[in-house]
């Protein structure tokens, strides 16, 4: 079993678990994921690494609720463990070795980015610009890890709640006018976002990965759920990713096959509430 | 010579009733049945029987002790040979092995072997009979992959005393047993049940460590393991690499058997784990994993399940009683019958499913007729869903991180005939990794050739 030895609330809906997994720890890089299964009857779901100890054989996780399991999983308290934490899963992410990298993040996806601006600024070869949003001020997740790893931070908010009112894709086009070389991109949140960004990034010629999140089962090559088009070829999220060339995913194909259980997931949270008021409501 | 008796038939659920289910389909002999059938054997002085079985299990002599009601005995001659008894006699194709060289079999019905290895398997379970655990020789062996390869090669190596850890990527031990093959055709608690007995005798199961990922087979040596075996199996699926096969609705058979059997979809909402329903569904290929599919989709409640193949039955490869019972249970076959496009609607669902009629040409290299195509036969099928379900090759994912593991150029480990050893020292590989996708019997036979290697190498090495 796999242990949480501590539980952090960073919104509502956004939990940070850090969990005792050694087998994962050990290998664990920035841009890889595990796969949890929160009890015997549980999917398995995948989670990007958020953070890592190999000392202490940790692992943490963020996990923003969006559906039964993601809300099992935000339920758990520390003390309690984790049925299944396989990985590290899928390919690291590349850490670029000069220049400017902007690193954005929205929602939860700060999380992802977190390790990747860590060992970024750990290794110290290159300038970071994070960009961190939110829809408003209460789902900003880890602005202080974020500000000890970045050479500079922005804040910016859909509703302007916090920070300033704008997009990732706002402030990329203005750090482009202002003349700034930008060399790489990352950009991990909703595939919305991530398809914005990857458009824009494409018509002003700057290299950008993002972080795809299909539906996934086993993780490891073998079911092909995860099947993505990129660059007109079909590649498997799990073990070619997911860490992708954005300029080449087929988002819109992407987007369509994450909503193939939407019927399904809505049967399953009614299910589980009419299990927990005892039927009947 | 008395005649011989007809062979005595398996007891099954009715195919009306079974369609729409998941309990197991042959619900096998009880006692009065394996006592007739035994008896039909000729305890023949030169047996053809055994020559057919890849691992030699001793026929004649297990079969003579079912005749006389030793069910433990005949249970202690079959495991002297098989470690997965109740395993084989479920899902071998005892048609192309053992019953096919049943000396009895050229005149009249063989002898059904297979029936009477699970009716004994079963017994033992039932009476709860338990392994011995042998003592510790002081050695550490690691298994990478729980499939029938891990699986037996690591029991063979705990009885003489080998101290084995199994390491396997899934949350479950079994491999294909537990993942691909249905609940209507081997329950899952058989599978539990040879895993258990296997930790009884002392091997230690790590599920949730992919190797590659979580471990290199170097950390593994570093921990003190003296040889690793590699039965990590042939689980990277082939799609048919025609338009629209990312629709919504286009399934991998890996995908649907997983969601399935491993994620037990069909106890949706009470497990987690969805599935989608096609109502039309049709199933690319025709082996043993397209009849687990097409069979798998009546129990999802398909009103129409087609199996679509470019040969004809002559050439498919899935075993007789699968073919049989998936047409019992109204099962379409289209053969001659080869996929070029996925149509779908304009929310990107399957809908229809274009092929080309087929007509068989000269023999390929495997011997069988090359179908060719008859141009401009397209037609479109309607169909919800799509399954694919042509076959699988060996995942890449472990001999790409591990320097020195040579592999043929479709992925198969490279390994000496004789001991199994890989292009690296120390590490041993069998069953679907090394031969691709195969059977069930064939892997355990290879795990058990590479523990007797191993065996070999380590005694040798520490002399
Ligand atoms: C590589 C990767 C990394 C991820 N990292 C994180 C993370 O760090 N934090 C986080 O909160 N979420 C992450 N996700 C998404 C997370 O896995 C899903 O939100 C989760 O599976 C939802 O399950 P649910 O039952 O709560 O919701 P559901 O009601 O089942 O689904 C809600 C949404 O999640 C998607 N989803 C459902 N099942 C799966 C599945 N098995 N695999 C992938 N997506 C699924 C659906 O497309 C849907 O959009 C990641 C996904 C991937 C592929
Ligand atoms: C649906 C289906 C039906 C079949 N029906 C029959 C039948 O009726 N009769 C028959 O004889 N044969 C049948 N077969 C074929 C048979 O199941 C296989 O030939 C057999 O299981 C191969 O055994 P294996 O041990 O080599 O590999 P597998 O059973 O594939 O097991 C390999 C295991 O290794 C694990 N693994 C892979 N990579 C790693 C890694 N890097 N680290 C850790 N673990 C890893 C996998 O998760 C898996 O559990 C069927 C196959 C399928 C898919
Ligand atoms: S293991 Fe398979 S081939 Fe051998 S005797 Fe048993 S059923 Fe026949
Ligand atoms: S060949 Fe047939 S009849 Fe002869 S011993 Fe074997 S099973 Fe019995
Ligand atoms: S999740 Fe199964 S192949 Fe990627």
């Amino acid at each position: 079993m796999y242990k949480i030895l501590s539980k952090r609330d960073l919104t509502d809906i956004t939990k940070l678990f850090v969990v005792d997994a050694p087998f994962v720890a050990r290998k664990a890089e920035p841009g890889q994921f595990v796969i949890v299964r929160v009890r015997e009857e549980g999917e398995r779901v995948p989670l990007t690494i958020a953070d890592f100890d190999r000392g202490k054989g940790t692992v943490t996780v963020v996990i923003q609720e969006v559906g039964l399991t993601s809300k099992l999983i935000n339920q758990l308290k520390p003390g309690d463990s984790f049925q299944d934490f396989v990985g590290p899963l899928g390919k690291p992410c590349p850490i670029e070795e000069s220049g400017t990298v902007v690193l954005a993040g929205g929602g939860f996806g700060v999380a992802p980015v977190y390790p990747i601006a860590k060992k970024m600024k750990a290794e110290g070869k290159v300038h970071i610009v994070s960009i961190i949003g939110a829809r408003t001020k209460d789902l900003l997740i880890l602005e202080p890890e974020m500000r000890s790893v970045s050479d500079e931070l922005i804040i910016i908010t859909d509703d302007g709640s916090y920070g300033r009112k704008a997009f990732p894709t706002d402030i990329i086009k203005e750090m482009r006018e202002k003349g700034t070389k930008i060399d790489r991109v990352i950009a991990i949140g909703p595939m919305v976002m991530m398809r914005a960004v990857a458009n824009l990034t494409k018509t002003l010629g700057l290299p950008t990965y993002v972080s795809a999140d299909p539906i996934m089962v086993d993780g490891t090559g073998m079911c092909g759920a995860c099947r993505l088009t990129v660059g007109g070829k079909v590649k498997f999220a799990c073990v070619d990713g997911p860490i992708l060339d954005g300029h080449q995913v087929d988002f819109e194909e992407a987007i369509r096959r994450g909503k193939m259980y939407a019927t399904e997931q809505k049967t399953a949270l009614d299910h589980h509430h009419e299990c927990q008021c005892g039927g009947g409501h | 010579m008395p005649p011989i008796k007809p062979r005595h038939a398996m007891p099954s659920q009715d195919p009306e009733q079974r369609r729409r289910n998941f309990e197991e389909v042959a619900t096998g002999y009880l006692e009065p049945l394996a006592l007739g059938e035994s008896s039909r054997c000729l305890t023949c002085p030169k047996p053809g029987c055994y020559t057919g079985c890849p691992v030699n299990v001793n026929i004649k002599d297990f079969v003579a002790l079912v005749k006389e009601g030793k069910y433990l005995d005949a249970y202690k001659k079959i495991k002297e040979t098989n470690s997965l008894p109740a395993v084989c006699g479920r899902v071998c194709p005892q048609e192309e092995q053992c019953e096919k060289f049943c000396l009895i079999g050229k005149r009249n019905e063989p002898v059904a072997v297979g029936r009477l290895e699970r009716f004994v398997a079963d017994w033992a379970m039932e009476h709860g009979v338990e392994p011995e655990k042998p003592a510790p020789n002081g050695h550490k062996v690691a298994v990478v992959g729980s499939g029938p390869a891990g699986l037996t090669c690591a029991g063979d190596l705990a009885m003489k005393g080998y101290k084995v850890t199994v390491f396997e990527a899934l949350h479950k031990a079994g491999g294909v047993l537990i993942y691909g093959i249905p609940e209507f055709r081997l329950p899952k608690r058989i599978v539990a049940a040879e895993v258990k007995n296997l930790e009884k005798l002392g091997v230690e199961i790590i599920t949730n460590v992919v190797v590659g990922k979580s471990v290199t087979l170097d950390d593994l040596f570093a921990d003190g393991y003296e040889a690793i075996f590699v039965g990590t199996g042939a689980g990277l699926p082939k799609f048919m690499g025609v338009p629209g096969e990312t629709l919504n609705g286009v399934f991998s058979a890996n995908e649907y058997l997983t969601r399935t059997n491993l994620m037990k979809a069909y106890l949706f909402p009470e497990y987690d784990t969805p599935i989608k329903h096609g109502k039309k569904v049709a199933v690319v290929g025709a082996g043993n994993v397209a009849m687990d599919c097409v069979r798998s989709a009546l129990r999802h409640g398909a009103d129409d399940a087609f199996v679509v193949y470019r040969r004809t039955e002559h050439e498919m490869t899935a075993r007789k009683e699968e073919f049989e019972h998936a047409i019992e249970e109204g099962v379409v076959f289209h053969w001659l019958t080869n996929p070029v496009r996925v149509i779908g609607d304009e929310n990107g669902w399957v809908k229809g499913l274009e092929c080309v009629k087929m007509e068989l040409g000269e023999p390929d290299e495997s011997g069988r007729r090359r179908p060719v195509e008859v141009k401009g036969s397209n037609f479109v099928m309607d169909c919800d869903m799509v399954v694919v379900a042509l076959g699988t090759s060996p995942n890449p994912l472990l001999s790409q991180t591990t320097p020195g593991l040579k592999t043929e150029k479709w992925g198969g480990l490279i390994v000496e005939e004789e001991t199994n050893a890989t292009t690296r020292e120390g590490v041993y590989a069998g069953g679907d990794a090394v031969t691709g996708s195969a059977t069930v019997i064939l892997a355990m036979g290879a795990g058990k050739k590479a523990a007797k290697a191993i065996d070999e190498y380590i005694q040798k090495k520490s002399k």
